[in-house]
């Protein structure tokens, strides 16, 4: 369980996100959505303890990580940024076993070496283990990154509750591939029984994996809850400033059209 | 990863065997040649109960073999320094002087030779050493300093660079008025300084070197796999455990100690910690922990290529080393520049 309080953070006067509460529970995909400058990006640095807020705290299984170590939160905290780029020439398979170095000091043990080739296997990327990360396009590097970050929180043998945090990892990805993203995300966070709180901008992506929304405005929370609460006609239109019309898909899922 | 560590590991051997037989030519040829029967009589009359060595023997005692195991030092020094900045950087073009490290060293060995002239402060072997470190540190963290932005704190690679020669360039007209004012002599050594050269060799001063070139390198090697996470950003790193603050900390002042360590006896060598990281990246990757060892051996190698190019060339007398490592990797660092579209 993933629960944050009373978190305000600010840059010099300027309140980035204000006074949110909120909690997220393990085997959920919780995503933030709202305009630009919400403070969605900050919320979720703030959750994976990248940003320290001012005020409020936020707690990992009812501990504060205030106080955690980079090296002790890294074996149970993850995540995936947008487009990474990297200067010097790295192996596939090398950026993959960066994501076990929270796991061993020194030179990488067996078990190790046997979880990146199974992430490996399980995103498709076995077959340019051996290839630089630069020489990929900017679908097959994401995919190595989620291979990576997946490698970090592979353990099963942990008891403690593992998170993964989304910061905008959809971004310059083509629609094919940001639905296989979300798809796998989906499943690797019920299957894992993580908790996967993320930022998306696709409006339609949110309303269709999310398993709950947390809508923001200007640093503060307008709304928590499944999709189908959230996203109304008039919240949208007053958050984003535009108006849309909600149709319902065969699924039951609801699909937003903007005019 | 088994194939490419596998090959790593060769290549460390091979480079091992170079640095050897690369060493072994150091010590053979110079002003006077060695043959190896006279080297191997050399070493052994210092084994107890031989007799006295002759004169030509102490003068490769004394002078061409302490200058030669300086020179390894001094080359792997500067190769494990080049490595660390550039891992720090995340940028393949920077090397150990551009943040000012060499050229405040160099300030620092400048006014030491001058005052320590006027005051007649006592020169212990230290003394030099020491004004060369606070002259490196000084001029690096004022770099460091002037680089931060105004809003965030952070130095941009732009920033450094361009902040560093504008330091550089004020350290080297610093060191321009301490030659101007200083008496001959000291002039002289000023003016050697700045262009490197390993003539004062001796066993006292490889025994300094190789305390900071050991003892730097082991460090950076500890922190080898925190400098890889670096690559892919400092929140990437931090997500994966990194304390970010304190790794750019420990490698500054691993690379402070052992550039200004090896420039304080050597002067100013330049472009060595820029070419070897290249190299090796080119010839097995870019794992720090593959690239630290191995451009310790690089660096060592191709400083005593130099040094023997300095000595020979000229014979019986000998050229600055620093005139050599420039003439040889300007060219060498623009077929880079232009090999590959980097961006700042």
């Amino acid at each position: 369980m993933l629960v944050g309080r009373d978190i305000t953070f600010r840059v010099g006067s300027k309140e980035l996100i204000s006074d949110i509460s909120a909690s997220f529970a393990p085997g959920g995909l919780h995503l933030l959505v709202g305009p630009n400058g919400a403070g969605k990006s900050t919320l979720v640095k703030v959750l994976a303890r990248l940003l320290r807020p001012q005020t409020g705290t936020v707690e990992y299984e009812g501990a504060d990580v205030g106080h955690a170590s980079e090296a002790e939160l890294a074996k149970r905290r993850a995540v995936l940024s947008q487009a990474i780029e990297i200067a010097f020439p790295l192996t596939v398979r090398e950026v993959v076993m960066m994501g076990r170095y929270p796991h061993f000091s020194g030179r990488p043990g067996p078990t190790d070496e046997h979880i990146v080739d199974e992430v490996m296997k399980h995103f498709d990327v076995t077959e340019f283990k051996d290839r630089y990360y630069q020489s990929l396009s900017g679908g097959e590097r994401q995919r190595v990154n989620f291979a990576r970050v997946l490698a970090q929180l592979w353990d099963h043998t942990t008891d403690s509750c593992r998170y993964l945090f989304l910061d905008e990892p959809l971004t310059f990805l083509d629609i094919r591939h940001q639905i296989d993203f979300m798809k796998r995300i989906r499943s690797f966070t019920k299957d894992s029984d993580v908790v996967t709180v993320g930022v998306v901008h696709d409006l339609n992506l949110a309303a269709r994996f999310a398993d709950q929304i947390l809508m923001l405005d200007g640093g503060r929370v307008v709304a928590n809850g499944p999709p189908s609460e959230v996203f109304t006609t008039e919240r949208i239109g007053q958050v984003f400033g535009v108006e849309p019309t909600m149709v319902q898909t065969e699924d039951s899922n609801i699909h937003l059209i903007f005019n | 990863m088994t194939t490419q560590h596998g090959r790593r590991q060769l290549l460390l051997i091979a480079l091992v065997a170079v640095t050897l037989l690369v060493l072994l030519a150091s010590i053979r040829y110079g002003a006077i040649d060695f043959s190896i029967t006279e080297i191997s009589r050399a070493l052994a009359s210092l084994l107890p109960g031989r007799p006295e060595p002759t004169l030509d023997q102490r003068i490769f005692l004394e002078l061409r073999f302490p200058r030669a195991i300086l020179c390894l030092l001094v080359g792997a020094s500067l190769g494990v320094g080049g490595t660390l900045m550039q891992a720090l950087f995340r940028n393949p073009i920077v090397e150990p002087g551009l943040v000012g490290t060499s050229s405040g060293a160099a300030f620092g060995s400048a006014l030491f030779f001058v005052l320590g002239g006027v005051f007649h402060i006592g020169a212990s072997l230290w003394s030099l050493p020491i004004a060369a470190c606070a002259g490196g540190v000084i001029s690096t963290y004022l770099v460091f300093l002037l680089a931060r932005s105004r809003e965030d704190g952070r130095a941009s690679i732009v920033m450094l660079l361009l902040t560093g020669l504008a330091v550089n360039a004020l350290f080297m007209s610093a060191i321009g008025f301490l030659s101007y004012i200083a008496r001959d002599p000291q002039a002289r050594s000023i003016t050697f300084w700045s262009l490197g050269t390993l003539s004062g060799a001796s066993w006292k001063s490889v025994e300094i070197v190789a305390l900071s070139t050991v003892l730097g390198s082991i460090v950076a090697i500890r922190y080898a796999k925190q400098l890889n996470a670096l690559m892919i950003g400092e929140e990437e790193a931090t997500y994966l455990g990194v304390n970010v603050n304190r790794l750019k900390w420990i490698i500054l002042s691993v690379n402070v100690v052992i550039v200004a360590v090896a420039t304080a006896f050597t002067g100013v060598i330049s472009f060595v910690g820029l070419i070897v990281p290249h190299i090796l990246r080119m010839l097995g990757g870019a794992d720090n922990r593959f690239l630290i060892v191995g451009s310790a051996l690089t660096g060592a190698t191709l400083l005593t290529l130099a040094d023997l190019i300095a000595r020979l060339s000229v014979r019986p007398a000998e050229l600055p080393i620093g005139i050599v490592t420039s003439a040889v990797g300007v060219p060498v660092f623009i077929f880079l520049l232009r090999r590959r579209q980097y961006v700042f």
